[in-house]
């Protein structure tokens, strides 16, 4: 089966170049791209209408809630939303009911996954078991059964010997471990960050630097046990110089931060909607644009949708009671899309830090515009217009804070290994 | 109409003239309070409701008085028994409750934000009276009218809030119409119960007591929760006592005819002298539970003024 996709705008991370072209798939492959490509007279032709063709996008630290909260997620719903939304593979949380923790577990997600999800899935497995931070989970197991990267997600392991001997471990087998930099002790029962916005509305609250003294406890015990780490979200300027002195090191540390995190602020809370707390806390517009600036820089590597389904009973309480995370499967693009359109970041550049960065991180062959790499594209209008409706998302749960915005790029269609799955 | 709010939620909502009609209205219900026959017919035939997710003594009996001496039927729920504890959430206890036809809505909750949340849920008038560390508005209206009948006025005065202002609803509903009003509002306290953040809200940021008090016209004093006094935030009670009791010593930097405030109930030896509480050319804190009274039924007069034009239309056209 041959595709060719004509006139389009190849987004190319890996050159970051945005220019018109083709782009032929040969049996799911990309087989070659470029000003001039000859196709086999069978081939199909997609003509673009010089819209933008893009790697499919890499998420990382995507949460769907099989086992335990089926009704809030499903890989069926989760997959379906990936596809609308460009996405086309799913890293998986495990920070679900039970933790995915032991192979056992894992197994059952993987086969629910590839039954009923149209993208790629690739789960992540706990660091931790029970992500209790008290005993490190069977990482060479996990690792067999298929486990990409080990996290405990927003569960900090506050006991260093474990977090040491569980790096170190890690380490052997050369694992990935995510971490969520943040000092739980500080952070304890905080729903904002600290200012002058947290302080009118009455709302507890945490300072950023509570993410610095997670990030700097963390890139200490990286220094010790020489792991591969990743920060899930950096979201306070104020942690940025420990990350860059530890990259400046020749530590082999990843950093990502959240698209919320770079597209709102605290103030989008106001009048305590519920729908825009997550974790950590939206920051004042001051870090927000310093994310903005890391991620153009290439000091934070990934941007992550962090998908955190939640149904409507556990948000339709007082602020502080509601449950935090948004979905953005769907609202990945669009909203990384404003800061294309407002001259903060280029289109390869977002797919540097959206599709090439996580998958290279991850040791995939997707996430790039190149001969040999499986044809996982996304086909959008950048520029079409659209007012966002909740309800017509694909995901079980609701809870995005973009409902009602307007929004500019639309998904046309979706391909994984070639294969249209959402257009 | 000066005042045009549908319900009581913050002082954050009111324009300084709005503050002023209730504070006006709420002197005509002191002379009523004082009167033999104590009763009014504003709110003759309304169902007052009074919600309070958390304990309260005091400003419950407050808006149970007010309400009665208006004429309304009053009703107190006490939530920590009932539904809480069988699972309801709060938007289900609103929408039960608002299917019973209450008319004002008084609710206390212990969460910052949880009633502006329920009356989005009910179309009767709601009254905040307390959430969580957000606001308190009745509380700040009884002190303002408090400070204008014992100075004369409710502008610029140097007026100081002492103690732990990080966990209160009733210094920041304080500072928003202390500000509002144009008066200089100094906080004083140990940096733990006293954010530097509240230095963006226009106000001065003392933690010595007595260059605090500095010339002031007003002392409010908080109170002092007991659960902050075991080492979490401050040392002890008597350390605290000693760098932020408000005594004869201290208040001598204040103006000699500075008045001392509470909203109770106090820790005397805690945060006050004793004889400070009860020196009555000092202290206004039997006169702030009097104008409680008046200030909650001005209040809910004024809200039921306009829950009935607002209902006037409907009626018209049956």
């Amino acid at each position: 089966m041959t595709t060719l996709f004509t006139n389009a705008r190849l987004i190319d991370p890996s050159k970051l170049t945005d220019e018109i072209g083709s782009l032929l798939v040969q049996d799911g492959v990309i087989a070659a791209m470029g000003a001039d490509v000859t196709a086999p007279e069978d081939a199909e032709v997609i003509d673009c209408g010089g819209k933008c063709l893009a790697p499919g996008i890499v998420d990382i630290g995507v949460k769907v809630c099989e086992p335990g909260e089926r009704h809030k997620e499903s890989y069926k719903s989760a997959g379906l939303s990936a596809a609308a939304g460009g996405v086309t593979t799913i890293v998986t949380r495990p920070d679900t009911l039970p933790a995915i923790d032991t192979p056992e577990v894992l197994e059952f997600v993987e086969r629910r996954a590839n039954e009923a999800a149209p993208v790629n899935v690739m789960p992540m497995a706990a660091l931790t078991k029970g992500r209790e931070g008290k005993e490190m989970t069977e990482i060479g197991f996990l690792m067999d059964a298929g486990a990409i990267a080990f996290t405990d997600c927003d569960h900090v392991v506050t006991d260093n010997k474990v977090l040491t001997r569980a790096m170190t471990y890690a380490r052997s087998l050369d694992a990935l471990v995510i971490a969520h930099p943040q000092d739980p002790g500080l952070s304890k029962g905080a729903c904002a960050t600290s200012g002058k916005y947290a302080t009118l509305y009455g709302l507890p609250a945490v300072s950023p630097m509570a993410e610095r003294m997670g990030l700097d406890r963390d890139m200490a015990l990286v220094e010790t046990t020489g792991v591969k780490y990743h920060a899930d979200q950096v979201t306070a300027a104020r942690a940025l110089p420990a990350l860059e002195r530890a990259k400046a090191n020749g530590l082999d540390v990843t950093a990502g931060t959240s698209i919320h995190h770079l597209t709102l602020n605290e103030l989008d809370t106001s009048g305590y909607r519920t729908f825009f707390k997550i974790k950590p806390p939206l920051r004042p517009e001051t870090d927000r644009q310093a994310m903005v600036a890391a991620v153009k820089s290439g000091l934070i590597d990934i941007i992550s949708s962090m998908h955190t389904p939640q149904d409507e009973e556990s948000k339709r309480l007082p602020f502080e009671e509601a449950a935090s995370g948004a979905v953005a499967l769907e609202t990945l693009l669009p909203a990384a899309i404003q800061l294309y359109q407002n001259g903060d970041l280029t289109l390869p550049e977002l797919f540097r830090a959206m599709a090439l960065n996580p998958a290279n991180r991850l040791g995939l062959p997707s996430g790039r515009l190149e001969e040999g790499a499986p044809a996982d594209l996304v086909l959008f209008d950048a520029d079409a217009p659209f007012v966002l409706d909740r309800f017509a998302l694909k995901s079980k749960s609701k809870n995005t804070p973009f409902d009602g915005a307007k929004m500019q790029g639309k998904v046309l269609a979706t391909f994984v290994a070639g294969k249209a799955v959402y257009s | 109409m000066t005042f045009t709010q549908k319900h009581l939620l913050g002082i954050e909502q009111l324009r300084p003239e709005e503050i002023t009609s209730v504070l006006d209205l709420a002197d005509e219900y002191v002379d009523l309070s004082r009167r033999d026959v104590k009763h009014s017919d504003a709110l003759t035939g309304l169902t007052q409701v009074n919600m309070f997710f958390e304990n309260s003594t005091r400003t419950q009996a407050s808006f149970e008085l007010a309400g009665k001496r208006l004429g309304a039927d009053v009703m107190n729920m006490s939530m920590q028994a009932s539904s809480i504890k069988k699972g309801e959430t709060l938007i289900d206890t609103a929408m039960t409750l608002n299917a019973m036809h209450p008319d004002l809505l008084v609710v206390r909750h212990p969460h910052s934000g949880a009633v502006d949340l329920l009356s989005q849920k009910v179309n009767c008038a709601v009254l905040n009276a307390g959430d969580g560390r957000h606001e308190h508005p009745t509380q700040a209206l009884l002190d303002a009218l408090t400070i204008r009948r014992a100075k004369g006025r409710i502008q610029r005065l140097n007026i100081a809030i002492c103690g732990d202002v990080a966990h209160s609803r009733v210094a920041r509903s304080n500072v928003i119409l202390l500000n509002k009003m144009e008066n200089r509002v100094r906080l004083i306290g140990p940096p733990t119960l006293v954010p530097g953040h509240f230095a963006d809200m226009g106000c001065e940021i003392y933690d010595d007591m007595e260059e605090g008090l500095k010339d002031v016209d007003v002392v409010m004093m908080l109170r002092l929760q007991k659960e902050r006094m075991d080492g979490g935030f401050i040392p002890s009670e008597r350390e605290y006592y000693h760098r932020y009791g408000l005594d004869a010593d201290k208040l001598a930097h204040a103006k000699p005819d500075a008045i001392v405030m509470h909203p109770g109930p106090m820790n005397r030896g805690v945060e006050i002298d004793g004889e400070i509480a009860d020196d009555i050319n000092r202290s206004v804190i039997q006169e702030q539970v009097e104008m409680g009274v008046a200030v909650r039924a001005a209040a809910m007069d004024l809200l039921a003024r306009n829950l009935r034009a607002a209902r006037a239309p409907e009626t018209a056209e049956v």
